[in-house]
């Protein structure tokens, strides 16, 4: 079955079976791997993308369902070669170590300040949304703690709904 | 057979190699006394005897990347690439295995998502299994485990059970620890009797005690194999010790910090292994760092945000880890590493791995700053093992402190070398200008190879089990404040607070985080995780029910960087990658018997098991 979607801003067709997981689409098909497989039971979130501005794992999403649809990934995230200020204060602050859960962290972290999840909250509350917001996506290394703190500082950097001054 | 009480009583015969049926190891320690009626007239003439049974669960190490690996030849070589922690033990297996020479074949480290030991010796197997599906097929082979397949069959952390007697005077002092611990090996040898080694050597606990005696048993069953996780049986007996080190103080009545500085461990003192405690022993300081951030203890009952009465309690731990590999393993081992004149600067080749722990970060900060360079002008090789030396496996807390003290020692004489040729042809200026000068020349590559050396004074007899264990331990503290859902029973950890004695933090972030993902995976131990066997397989092999805490179930965490140099370690460093592991769990447990007024001594204190005990609970 041929597949048009776009993916980081650009049209891209796939000739595939619609089965095959989004994760494997990208993977495989369009060689984006920064996209990880960390259980391939949607538990882990190291397959994390953003489907239509919803944040999905990708391994759950057969490719069919994604026609004509726009994909973001990890690969996405950054613009004319600058990082994302997520990405940025994740360097910044140690917020990654081993780096598999890092993308799907990275993507996931970037739809919460890019849409003002957290905006306006005060620290505690704003800890407080990020780990319920996150809690999708799993870091064994970090203990999560210097992560919440790269995106606390990424969501001072980052006025509500202006695309994460990329 | 998968219960050691039964694989000690022989039901079946699976292993027996002279140290008792179904005995993979046994160690004995004994300090202060000759015999076993010595001892026991110890406890005979001691004021209070307090002993427990403790039990703590298989935890698996789950590293967010599963097992993965990938062979294929070329001109009869055998070339391999994958997740690993140790590229020269795949080595050393792969020339068992393919009955070849050294050169034959060639062990890769990719970029490797996690390992906590779990990747220490299992990459081994699935490397013989690509290598030889390779061979067979005449084609690259790349073998990726599904999660399931990966938490079914890899070494996990022992189950653990320990008894514990302690002797104390009238007056509080320690007279004697009795301690046996019997770990379960599952069904193959694996690292078991290293572990066991690691967890009786920490059994005593940091705490002044003139007579001790510690058995330790691994045992074999039909369990899926245990083997290296971070803390590797020391969060196991540590559990055992700090959980009765509680039972003190509640019998005394004693402040529970209070008691355990009064008897905690400084330099002059003796380990159980008989080891004189000398340099950077962070007793006080760790003590001091954690008392100036304690505060009041949470306020003892309250309601939730779904509106279920709570009830608040703390619990503290103190306790040890020893840095590097146990006993004589470091000089046996003779960890090599390289630094060399690259063609841009300069090049640090050795064999430990970055797993996520910041290798690569260290390595280069370490020789730049022996080199006096920039770091941008230091390359860390990747660990391919054609390239490299041995410096050993990425393991025991070991590469920063052990490995990054030979390469400081390399770059240092390395400089020296470089200066010495530039003087020879009337060069100065900038090492790095040296370098390049050097690198532009038609001579013989210029690199510098050092070699572990052990620090004086170190002695260790393994016939005996005594002597100095470790060079160097860690020494930490940490603080846990616990609210329980009285409906639910949940243990919410309110604040965790541990304060850690590094040696020196080459690099705070790096430290930072190895003890913050330490502590929480202690604390998912503690409160949440299990594996759980069901007819010696595991029941639960998926992430949807052998969980790990979210960032929803991990508290704030509050580090304390504690700095009492180690004079052997780079700019002082101890090693840091396990000791943050080992303490938690006791503390939780301590925390939520301050809360409810009954003992908890088994891990995991998961809703069910806090709900068990509702009953005895004591809530005044």
């Amino acid at each position: 079955m041929k597949l048009a979607f776009e993916v980081n801003g650009e049209r891209r067709t796939v000739e595939t079976s619609p089965w095959k997981r989004l994760l494997d689409v990208l993977r495989e098909d369009l060689r984006l791997t920064g996209t990880k497989e960390g259980c391939g039971e949607g538990e882990c979130g190291a397959c994390t993308v953003e489907l239509d501005g919803e944040v999905v794992n990708s391994c759950l999403v057969a490719a069919g369902q994604c026609d004509g649809r726009r994909i973001v990934t990890v690969e996405g995230l950054a613009r004319g070669g600058v990082l994302h200020a997520v990405q940025r204060q994740l360097v910044a602050c140690g917020g990654a170590q081993c780096g598999i859960c890092t993308p799907g962290i990275a993507v996931c972290a970037a739809h919460v300040v890019d849409r003002g999840l957290i905006a306006g909250c005060d620290d505690a509350t704003a800890r407080a949304k990020i780990r319920d917001l996150l809690a999708g996506n799993i870091c064994r290394c970090t203990g999560y703690q210097l992560i919440v703190d790269a995106v606390i500082a990424a969501a001072r950097e980052v006025a509500p709904g202006t695309e994460g001054a990329r | 057979m998968f219960d050691v009480d039964a694989a000690l009583a022989g039901a079946q015969r699976l292993f027996d190699a002279g140290h008792g049926v179904n005995v993979f190891k046994q160690f004995v320690i004994r300090k202060g006394h000759a015999s076993d009626a010595e001892l026991d007239a110890v406890f005979a003439g001691a004021a209070h005897v307090i002993e427990g049974s403790y039990a703590t669960s298989p935890q698996e190490q789950m590293y967010v990347e599963p097992q993965a690996m990938m062979a294929w030849w070329r001109d009869g070589r055998c070339h391999i690439v994958g997740s690993m922690q140790c590229p020269f033990y795949v080595h050393k297996a792969m020339k068992v295995l393919l009955a070849c020479g050294a050169d034959d074949v060639e062990i890769a480290q990719s970029v490797t998502g996690g390992g906590f030991g779990g990747k220490e010796e299992y990459p081994s197997m699935i490397a013989a299994h690509v290598a030889l599906l390779a061979r067979k097929a005449g084609r690259a082979v790349k073998m990726v485990y599904d999660r399931d397949e990966d938490i079914a069959a890899t070494t996990k952390r022992h189950p653990c059970w320990t008894r514990h007697r302690l002797a104390v005077d009238a007056r509080g002092e320690l007279c004697a620890i009795d301690i046996d611990v019997v770990m379960d090996g599952g069904a193959y040898l694996t690292l078991s009797p290293v572990v066991l080694s690691r967890g009786v050597l920490h059994a005593a606990g940091p705490y002044r005690c003139p007579v001790v005696r510690v058995r330790g048993r691994v045992v074999a069953t039909n369990h899926p194999p245990h083997g290296a996780f971070r803390g590797f049986g020391a969060p196991q007996t540590t559990f055992a010790y700090e959980r009765q080190i509680q039972k003190l103080a509640r019998l005394r009545g004693e402040d529970a910090l209070a008691l355990r500085k009064r008897l905690a461990l400084r330099a002059g003192d003796t380990t159980a292994t008989g080891q004189l405690l000398g340099a950077s022993v962070g007793t006080d300081e760790v003590f001091a760092a954690i008392e100036s951030v304690a505060g009041r203890p949470p306020v003892r009952d309250g309601v939730n945000a779904h509106g279920a009465p709570v009830r608040r309690g703390r619990g503290v731990c103190f306790y040890f880890h020893g840095a590097g590999f146990t006993g004589s393993g470091e000089q046996r081992l003779a960890g090599r590493a390289t630094v060399a004149v690259g063609r841009n600067g300069f090049e640090v080749r050795s064999s430990s791995t970055d797993i996520g722990q910041g290798a690569i970060t260290i390595f280069t900060q370490i020789a730049a700053a022996a080199l006096g360079v920039d770091p941008a002008h230091i390359a860390v090789v990747d660990p391919t093992t054609s390239r490299v030396p041995d410096s050993g496996p990425t393991v025991a807390s070991r590469t920063c402190m052990v490995v990054g003290a030979v390469i400081d020692r390399a770059a240092r004489v390395l400089r020296r070398r470089l200066e010495a040729w530039g003087a020879e042809r009337g060069t100065s200026g900038p090492l790095v200008e040296l370098a390049r000068a050097y690198a532009a020349e038609p001579c013989a590559e210029l690199a510098e190879t050092a070699t572990y050396e052990p620090p004086p004074g170190i002695a260790w007899d393994d016939a005996t089990y005594t002597g100095a264990a470790y060079p160097v331990y860690g020494w930490a503290a940490c603080l846990v404040d616990v609210e329980i859902d009285l409906d639910t029973c949940e243990a919410r950890v309110l604040r965790c607070v541990q304060a850690v004695d590094v040696g020196k933090a080459i690099n705070p972030a790096i430290v930072r985080g190895q003890i913050e993902g330490g502590t929480l995976q202690a604390l998912g131990w503690a409160l949440l995780e299990n594996v759980v066997y069901r007819d010696g397989k595991v029941a639960n092999a998926n992430m949807t029910n052998c969980i790990v805490p979210t960032f929803a179930d991990a508290p704030e965490l509050e580090t304390l960087l504690v700095e009492v140099p180690y004079p052997f370690g780079p700019s002082g460093a101890k090693g840091v990658g396990e000791i943050p592991m080992d303490g938690p769990a006791a503390a939780v447990a301590n925390a939520v018997e301050d809360a409810l007024g009954v003992a908890f001594d088994e891990l995991p204190i998961s809703p069910e098991a806090i709900a068990a005990t509702r009953p005895r609970w004591r809530l005044p």
